[in-house]
């Protein structure tokens, strides 16, 4: 007997096992005669406790409960229902751990705890978790679908530009973010790229993130620098009343006699950055205020003309502001892996999401967007 | 629509630093890829061991889980498939338990050229019975392991997801993997279940061309060995190996004899 006292064992008032490793019942005590209904002779050395179980319980135990106790040598708090020779079932917990028996082979201690009650409780707590789970499947359906319409579902076609882009919502994508980003024709041989940030994240700032979206079309219609459009967006917001700010940069590209000009503008967002043919990296614009809180944004505009192999990334701070433990992913590192990263667009902001996906563990604090152009050679 | 590097995506390991060829090991359903370290020191002298989680298991990035790729074990084979490319493996030896053996041979149906041999643990081609084919479960007895996985999720799962994000953050805390093994994403869980145990893949054992190691527990309540006979039966070349152990998890309950009979297999023995 491995017991350290006999009353113990016959006394305790929960019912107790001890198994062999294949799962066959050495010992049992009173308290688990009573729970199941079978005198002692029935159980001790011909049963296991998976004859106690029904199939499900069955399954639960060969695929979670005896893996468990194999590789950690204790699980706890598993909730079955014991089948008692009556044809009624009790529900119990069990906890078990394996320890070395007297002859050094190993033996699974199970207590067993009628948990009658406490199911009664837990499963009034399923259902109502079950309808919680719904009303979360309808809810994040519906943040999904809105925020599929804060990117474009494939970049447009650009003849001698060659455009990529890439969303990651924020950890598991459960919350609606506020990035977005949009790539437009203005005219003919004239296109706007805008990518933003809203503050905030939720139905709130998805108002917002529409509202914003909608309003760079309605800016760009006028066409005068992307300057003035921010400023005409930053108008629209503070008419509108949103307690938000947003952080946007517009980049148009206008195409003549078969060169690229780019002009950017940015409103209290990063700074895209340039990356020449020789893989020089520097950055396009210079900073200016949010947008949606002054009523005077300070805003400029840089004009540059874009080369074969030049490619401009846009990006949001989900990238920058990455985390590890307390090193961030910061600014030279985006440059580092953006002076020798992908060839062509989208192999460039894959390379990019990747590595701050990998360098935070896969867990994205924020949402990431990054849209990366790149003039495609002549011909 | 966004990138996503499988080897992030399925938290990747690779051990092992032998030169024969390299064993992909998936794990079943119910836990993840620590499942195989008590087998792994038998084989890793000669053979490099890529070990992975399923998405939805262990430190995988669950947001990646898409219910539709995941409808059917095909998702699940396409996963294994992008691993191997993105490490560039060749003459890779799929091992896979449980319902991972099947997710092997969709695997090595679909690319014949990139999997020498399969190693099939436990496995059951399908495990509800249809007429005369004892699968060992009805369909309300799958229903009744759904209930059984609520009844135990209660208590877990909103403990779960930091002790997991703490691990993908801190690797060196390697020990601390032990509060989440076999604790998956409820939801995730659930649906593997059903698509594991409502799968039929008898017919997708014809495509497989490699040969096969089966390995059958002498007693299993998952997969008996009716279950195993029948794969051995329906695979174009296969070797049954019946070990001397009880349960579906040989490669826990008999480590050593399970990795021998894998070595004897791929002759590394």
């Amino acid at each position: 007997m491995t017991m350290a006292g006999r009353d113990d064992f016959e006394l305790a008032p929960c019912g107790y096992l001890e198994l062999g490793p294949d799962g066959r019942i050495l010992a049992v005590n009173p308290k688990f005669l009573a729970l199941v209904g079978l005198p002692h002779d029935d159980i001790v050395g011909t049963m296991s406790l998976v004859d106690f179980l029904g199939v499900g319980d069955r399954m639960y135990h060969e695929t979670h409960y005896r893996p468990m106790l194999q590789m950690q040598g204790e699980a706890h708090e598993i909730a079955f229902d014991l089948k008692r020779s009556d044809g009624a079932t009790v529900p119990v917990l069990l906890s078990s751990n394996v320890t070395p028996g007297v002859d050094g082979s190993p033996v699974i201690r199970t207590i067993v705890f009628e948990a009658r009650e406490r199911r009664t409780y837990e499963e009034e707590l399923l259902t109502a978790r079950r309808a919680a789970e719904e009303a979360e499947t309808r809810a994040l359906t519906l943040g999904r679908t809105l925020q599929e319409t804060f990117v474009p579902p494939a970049p447009p076609n650009v003849v001698g530009i060659d455009i990529a882009g890439v969303y990651r919502p924020a950890g598991d994508g459960s919350e609606v973010g506020g990035d977005f980003y949009d790539v437009f024709q203005i005219r003919e041989g004239d296109w706007l790229v805008a990518l933003g940030d809203v503050a905030g994240k939720g139905v709130d700032a998805a108002a917002v993130t529409t509202f914003v979206q909608h309003a760079i079309r309605a800016v760009a219609i006028p066409s005068g620098s992307t300057a003035e459009m921010l400023t005409g967006l930053n108008a629209a917001l503070l008419g509108a009343s949103y307690d938000r700010f947003c952080t946007v940069v517009l980049m148009r590209l206008q195409q003549h006699d078969g060169r690229w000009t780019a002009s950017v503008s940015c409103g209290g967002h990063d700074l895209p950055l340039l990356r020449d043919s020789s893989g020089t990296v520097r950055e396009l614009g210079e900073w200016g205020s949010l947008l949606g809180v002054a009523d005077a944004p300070q805003l400029s505009e840089e004009q540059v003309e874009l080369h074969e192999g030049d490619t401009v990334l846009l990006f949001t701070d989900g990238v920058t502001e990455a985390r590890h433990g307390l090193d961030m992913y910061g600014q030279e590192r985006l440059r580092a892996l953006l002076a020798t990263a992908g060839s062509t667009s989208q192999e460039l902001v894959t390379e990019l999401l990747d590595d701050v996906m990998a360098f935070q563990g896969a867990d994205a604090r924020d949402d990431i967007a990054l849209v990366a152009i790149t003039v495609s050679p002549q011909g | 629509m966004w990138g996503m590097n499988p080897l992030v995506r399925h938290h990747v390991t690779v051990g092992g630093s032998g030169t024969g060829s390299p064993l992909l090991l998936a794990h079943g359903f119910g836990c993840d890829q620590h499942m195989w370290r008590a087998m792994a020191p038998y084989l890793e002298d000669d053979h490099r061991l890529v070990m992975f989680d399923h998405v939805g298991a262990g430190a995988s990035d669950t947001s990646a889980y898409d219910p539709a790729r995941y409808a059917s074990l095909q998702g699940y084979a396409d996963d294994a498939i992008e691993i191997c490319d993105a490490l560039d493996l060749r003459d890779v030896v799929f091992v896979g338990h449980s319902v991972s053996a099947m997710i092997g041979a969709l695997a090595a149906g679909k690319r014949p050229d990139l999997f020498a041999k399969l190693v099939m643990v436990s496995p059951s081609a399908r495990y509800i019975d249809d007429g005369a084919y004892v699968g060992g479960f009805s369909p309300a007895d799958v229903d009744e392991l759904l209930d059984s996985m609520d009844r135990n999720y209660l208590g877990w799962s909103r403990t779960m997801a930091p002790v997991i994000m703490a691990n993908a953050d801190r690797p060196e805390l390697a020990g601390e993997l032990h509060e989440s093994f076999c604790r998956s994403d409820p939801t995730i869980a659930k649906a593997f279940a059903n698509v594991t145990f409502r799968s039929d893949n008898r017919r997708d054992l014809d495509a497989v061309q490699a040969p096969t190691l089966v390995l059958q527990s002498r007693e299993d309540l998952i997969a008996p060995q009716s279950a195993g006979e029948f794969v051995r039966d329906h695979l174009r070349e296969a070797e049954y190996v019946v070990l001397d152990t009880t349960g579906h998890c040989p490669h826990l309950s008999a480590p050593a004899e399970t990795a021998a009979a894998i070595r004897s297999f791929l002759g590394s023995a």
